[in-house]
């Protein structure tokens, strides 16, 4: 792929993504088909984007609660991601998950995760069995800038670094953990600084920009192949929306939403594409893909009937 | 898997656990055994000595990361590997409860059973002398409250083996919650080799028509030592002992007690909220008539002392367990 169809393939993906959680937020918001806690990722596009290139089909991915745009970048369909959160029985988990938690193994996506940090330990493990099975698997994580402060996370860098597994830890910082900023709550901003400290190599990466951090995710998921250990990367990101649905922002400072907008990786893409001549048509043809398929996969998601509340409690044991 | 070949060998209950681990690291090519100081080491009770001389790096130890551990566990299972993890000591599983209660107890469930994670936890609990009250803790009660959680008590060195194998081949995260008082009491024959034994059995200890004693896990000893007394004075106690409490045998329970209308439960946990009560309250709801009113037995709500003489005034020993029990059939 050359790099023009490698950057309209990658403006096309997050178009898919923005799309998708635009779709969800109006059904949030608009109606009484999705309810509940909403964690939207638009303006982090890139990140997914990105990395989830540099994945094979074999090697395991874990996300956050804000985690539509990882499990869509990894391949998990638009309809079974709308149709979960909409709590229809054709949902990925037949609406067991919800928005916040949902799995799809059989797409190499190992789950959101509700709680801050948790992935971090788990993601460890699936590299781990891989050292075992002779999968030769990767596992990447991803949380956000305010679960590194907690204890689980320190407790997996330091085991995947002791234990030089195939891991690379992705930490989307859009500097708002939840809704506190997370210089104030660190000594230490450069969030990837800490690698270092536990012996593993680490980077800050734009995260606005898909083809930076494809680059490096390609470099650490070569070396953690190679026996290399894990890596930590910071993603310099934003999200342009709430934590949640229904946030009302208060804490956000003058002037950080119009700069964020005008570094938002949808827009500087596509900038990007005009000034180096390409077709405004391809350009809008990305758009346009992206939104015809997930409006045809809400549309499908919302004709399913709902999850059935007779198997409400199945599946607790073997 | 291999021919199950039965031996029958003289074994401490920590050697038991042992020798259960072999046989699982043997039959059950996914296993992986690690936790804090267990390969190398051989842990610091000696119950998992020599398994990293005779399987190499599927026996291995970690840092100090109780959450490290139990969530690798998780996702170890995730992807189809069988991990036997130690937690040292029960108390120290409380810094790492999110993976067995968000994580573990949740994996199959959200999936529909894509993705279950049936990972097995040793741990152990119960006062010794000397121990602190950071060491000394009986937690089954937090861990059963969790739906997708199994739990069993062993307490003889044959149950600690068929406890353990059955735990392994369950698909089903399994908490097997040992007893440091047990490791290094007599040898027993213990039958080795035998076919994994589905989940929730119990034992009929001692029959007897007065009173039904519901125990688990080491202080059964107890239990017995004091039914042994009551018979002296004419009272018959029957004690049943419940292996696993997830899967709790309950029709053992209920046929006892229909038989002897009078009920006691005796743990070494804290009364409040105990599983005692659970039984107690189950006992209630099938509706059996009583002649008694019912009896718990366990540690009343204090912390645990270090002092050996401090201990044994708030641990339920034989007299207290008899007394209580006269008691209630005094009428």
């Amino acid at each position: 792929m050359d790099d023009t169809e490698r950057r309209l393939a990658d403006l096309h993906a997050m178009w898919r993504i923005r799309a998708l959680e635009e779709k969800i937020r109006e059904l949030r918001i608009g109606g009484e088909e999705i309810v509940g806690s909403v964690h939207l990722c638009i303006g982090q596009e890139a990140g997914p984007v990105g990395a989830c290139t540099e994945l094979g089909p074999d090697d395991a991915l874990f996300a956050t609660y804000r985690g539509h745009g990882w499990a869509l970048a990894r391949g998990v369909p638009a309809e079974g991601i709308i149709a979960e959160c909409a709590g229809r029985a054709t949902g990925v988990n037949g609406g067991r998950g919800g928005s916040a938690y949902f799995t799809a193994p059989e797409h190499g996506f190992h789950g959101e995760n509700s709680i801050v940090g948790a992935g971090l330990p788990i993601a460890v493990g699936a590299a781990l069995a891989g050292r075992f099975d002779g999968g030769g698997r990767l596992a990447m994580t991803v949380c956000g800038d305010g679960a590194l402060n907690q204890g689980a996370s320190h407790e997996a860098l330091n085991m995947a670094a002791a234990f030089k597994l195939p891991v690379v830890f992705v930490c989307e910082n859009n500097y708002w953990s939840e809704l506190t900023p997370i210089d104030e709550m660190v000594g230490e901003p450069e969030l990837w600084r800490r690698a270092a400290g536990y012996g593993m190599a680490g980077a800050r990466v734009d995260g606005n920009d898909p083809a930076a951090v494809r680059a490096a995710v390609r470099e650490a998921a070569e070396r953690a192949r190679s026996g290399g250990g894990p890596t930590l990367l910071e993603l310099m990101t934003q999200r342009l929306v709430g934590h949640y649905i229904g946030d009302v922002e208060q804490y956000r400072r003058p002037g950080e939403l119009d700069r964020a907008r005008e570094e938002e990786p949808i827009a500087r893409l596509t900038g990007a594409l005009e000034a180096a001549g390409v077709a405004a048509g391809r350009i809008e043809d990305a758009r346009a893909r992206a939104r015809a398929e997930i409006e045809e996969a809400a549309a499908a998601a919302l004709a399913a009937p709902l999850a059935d509340p007779e198997t409400a409690k199945d599946h607790v044991y073997a | 898997m291999p021919e199950l070949i039965a031996e029958t060998r003289k074994l401490k209950y920590g050697e038991a656990v042992n020798a259960a681990l072999a046989r699982l690291l043997e039959e059950v090519p996914e296993s992986l055994l690690y936790g804090e100081d267990v390969g190398k080491p051989g842990g610091v009770f000696g119950v998992t000595r020599g398994l990293r001389r005779k399987f190499g790096e599927r026996v291995f130890d970690t840092p100090i990361s109780e959450a490290a551990i139990l969530g690798s566990a998780v996702g170890a299972a995730l992807m189809g590997a069988r991990p036997i993890v130690e937690i040292m000591w029960a108390d120290f599983s409380l810094v790492a409860l999110d993976q067995l209660v968000n994580q573990a107890a949740n994996a199959r469930y959200v999936s529909r059973g894509a993705a279950p994670a049936p990972i097995v936890v040793r741990t152990q609990q119960g006062n010794a002398p000397g121990a602190c009250a950071q060491h000394s803790q009986s937690l089954e009660a937090l861990f059963l409250h969790v739906p997708g959680l199994r739990l069993a008590m062993p307490r003889t060195a044959q149950d600690a083996h068929d406890v353990l194998v059955a735990a392994v081949h369950a698909d089903d995260p399994v908490i097997v919650v040992e007893n440091r008082s047990l490791y290094f009491g007599d040898k027993a024959e213990v039958e080795l080799g035998g076919a994994p034994r589905p989940m929730g059995w119990s034992h009929l200890r001692r029959p007897g028509r007065d009173v039904t004693v519901v125990s688990w896990g080491a202080v059964t000893g107890q239990a017995l030592a004091a039914a042994e007394s009551l018979a002296a004075r004419g009272v018959e106690a029957e004690v049943l002992e419940l292996t696993w409490l997830n899967p709790v045998d309950l029709d053992a329970v209920l046929a006892s007690v229909a038989r002897t209308r009078r009920l006691a439960v005796v743990h070494e946990a804290n009364v409040t909220g105990g599983f005692g009560a659970e039984i107690v309250a189950r006992v209630a709801e099938a509706g059996l008539g009583l002649d008694a009113a019912p009896v718990r037995v366990g540690a009343p709500d204090v912390r645990i002392p270090a002092a050996p003489g401090l201990a044994a005034a708030v641990l339920p020993g034989a007299g207290t367990i008899a007394a209580r029990i006269a008691g209630m059939t005094a009428a």
